[in-house]
């Protein structure tokens, strides 16, 4: 193909995607090096008969005419980066310092709010991804036994998990388990113990969202390792039967080698996914004890009336930043597969 | 020998039903509860006291009369305007599907014919762009949307949805392209086809299943986006999502449980019901390329 009709035929795409993809990352960018106006203030003199009392005052109008002038706000370099709510150069520099131990250092680290949504992302990303492997394998490969009449159905069913929102995912699960809801309460009766809930410990919140992931993820890994049994050549696992191999057998040494490849793009993908999490932070109401940076970013946005773009726009660039970590082994998969295509 | 193979034990098959059901009852059943509770009141659904209330609908009973009630449904689609909400849903998944499909259709026809090197870098780059968080791009947005005075509307978040679904989009319909053979349109071209002919009438009408695979994708993510429209839309334009998180109220005010319930229920059954019908083109998809949407 030519390279002006190549031309016009990508320039729709091409153009939706530089101005809504490539353009908001520069401007998030952009915004992260700025900062809020600070405030003018002012001072003013109030006298009545007892005296004269000089108050500190805002100027309204001049911070008004102010963001007028200058609506980003005033340049700040990296200084965002580095404040308590991002990276927290100095607070880690003074906790080195004054702290005894490396256990004490860590706990004020895993305190700064940066840190700690970095570890309940990571936390999240590693300890969803295996058990979803595990067990969509293996209801892939019951449901590969069933008979054809139940497979359509079995395999609807399975999928429901993931083709919901995970908003509505995370809201429907939160509703059986909460203490109010048929899951939590009878756990209550069953402990009998009033006070046990979802909401008590950090601990147990953090294995609700985790065990969510695993039930949200799972339908993804079953359909793609699904689909790769059917790939499985038969030959193989006939000889094994002449030879006498068994049903485990000749699941471990044949079919799991041959999924190798599978599993480990369904790793990637996973990890991917879920470091993004943040719509399950807030149907299960967990913004309490576990924070993601995905959430860090909402939180700074969702007010309308004092949104924080350069603190958004910093948190963004850093997710960015591991995301480029966690991908970098996908795209050098798909640049190898590319080349033996050529 | 086939027959060998895939004869199974009876332990086996015990336990293997057994397991699908649990790992089914574990799919399914949260769902089905959310569907029964919707026709009950809050003090049954949200029980501290006895979780048959759920069940036999005591409360329910006590304040309705009547065992199920439609209270909730009609609450939030009349007073909480969740009837807006599914219209502004409906507009936005229609538009971002038909739009989507257009650009996407003729960006991965021309990637899937060229075969220049830079095709390479563009789908590299389409991945790259597949794997940013929708919610970093939303902070991008947010500053210029402003400036602009696009903020708030249906038509800012349609085409935003478009963008930020080309990638996939792009790379699913590349996949599908590559298995049409090129003899195909290259002999229209010889006889006197314009690119776009052959395009338009030798290669669209054999591309049905991958526009349907990809239609179907579009549409899930419209469907279901939170991320954007929570923070790119005003309340009145709200979509079905960010309507059911406005249900569920914040801190200082309690929102309306039993609405977010029944909304939750109104939101999911046409989605249910459509990839039930589209079951195997959604499967073809997940497993055709090397991304997920």
């Amino acid at each position: 193909m030519p390279h002006k009709t190549f031309f016009w035929f990508f320039f729709p795409t091409g153009l939706a995607m530089i101005l809504f993809i490539g353009l908001p990352i520069v401007s998030s960018f952009f915004q992260s090096l700025h900062i809020e106006n600070q405030q003018i203030l002012m001072e003013v003199e109030n006298c009545d008969p007892f005296g004269c009392t000089t108050n500190v005052r805002v100027d309204v109008e001049a911070t008004e005419k102010l963001k007028e002038q200058n609506p980003l706000g005033r340049f700040n370099g990296f200084g965002t980066y580095a404040d308590r709510n991002h990276l927290a150069f100095d607070e880690i520099g003074e906790a080195w310092n004054t702290s005894s131990s490396t256990s004490e250092f860590k706990d004020i680290v895993l305190n700064l709010p940066f840190y700690k949504a970095m570890l309940f992302t990571l936390t999240f990303c590693f300890a969803v991804t295996p058990p979803v492997i595990i067990l969509g394998f293996i209801v892939a490969l019951s449901i590969n036994t069933l008979a054809k009449s139940l497979k359509g159905l079995a395999i609807f069913g399975s999928i429901l998990p993931m083709i919901v929102t995970p908003l509505i995912g995370s809201l429907v699960l939160f509703w059986m388990i909460d203490s109010q809801g048929i899951i939590g309460a009878t756990i209550k009766i069953l402990f009998n113990d009033p006070n046990l809930s979802l909401k008590s410990s950090s601990t147990l919140t953090w294995i609700t969202l985790i065990i969510y992931g695993i039930w949200h993820n799972t339908p993804f890994a079953f359909i793609v390792f699904y689909a790769a049994l059917q790939t499985v050549p038969q030959d193989p696992i006939e000889a094994a039967l002449i030879d006498g191999a068994s049903r485990f057998q000749r699941v471990r040494y044949i079919v799991i080698p041959h999924l190798y490849p599978v599993a480990t793009f369904i790793m990637l993908i996973c990890l991917m996914d879920n470091f993004r999490v943040f719509e399950p932070i807030i149907g299960f109401s967990a913004e309490g004890v576990a924070q993601s940076l995905s959430w860090m970013i909402y939180q700074d946005l969702r007010n309308e009336n004092k949104m924080l773009f350069g603190s958004a726009g910093a948190t963004s660039m850093l997710t960015i930043i591991g995301i480029a970590i966690l991908l970098t082994p996908v795209l050098l998969r798909t640049w190898r597969e590319f080349r033996t295509e050529r | 020998m086939e027959s060998q193979i895939n004869r199974y034990s009876k332990q086996l098959i015990i336990f293997n039903s057994i397991f699908i059901l649990i790992w089914l009852s574990i799919s399914i059943f949260p769902f089905l509860w959310t569907l029964w509770g919707s026709f009950k009141v809050k003090a049954d659904f949200f029980t501290r006291s006895d979780w048959t209330y759920a069940l036999n609908g005591f409360n329910t009973l006590i304040e309705t009369g009547a065992t199920a009630t439609v209270k909730a449904y009609f609450e939030s689609w009349i007073e909480g305007e969740f009837w807006r909400a599914t219209m502004n849903t409906m507009i936005v998944t229609v538009s971002v599907v038909t739009i989507s499909l257009f650009l996407g259709t003729l960006g991965a026809y021309a990637l899937s014919r060229s075969t220049f090197k830079y095709t390479f870098y563009i789908l590299i780059a389409a991945l790259i762009f597949r794997a940013m968080p929708h919610i970093t791009l939303v902070s991008g947005y947010l500053f210029p949307f402003f400036q602009l005075n696009i903020w708030g509307i249906l038509p800012t978040t349609i085409i935003v949805l478009v963008a930020i679904n080309q990638p996939f989009t792009l790379w699913l319909l590349y996949s599908f392209f590559k298995t049409v053979p090129k003899e195909l349109d290259e002999s229209a071209l010889i006889d006197g086809c314009s690119y776009f002919q052959a395009f338009r009438f030798i290669i669209m009408p054999v591309m049905w299943p991958g526009v349907v695979t990809a239609g179907l994708f579009s549409m899930m993510l419209a469907y279901n986006d939170f991320t954007v429209t929570a923070l790119l839309l005003n309340q009145e334009n709200y979509t079905m999502v960010p309507k059911i998180n406005a249900y569920l109220g914040t801190v200082e005010y309690g929102g309306n449980y039993m609405w977010a319930v029944s909304s939750v229920v109104s939101a999911t059954a046409p989605l249910f019901m459509i990839i039930w019908f589209f079951q195997r083109q959604l499967i073809s998809g997940l497993t055709a390329g090397a991304v997920k949407g």
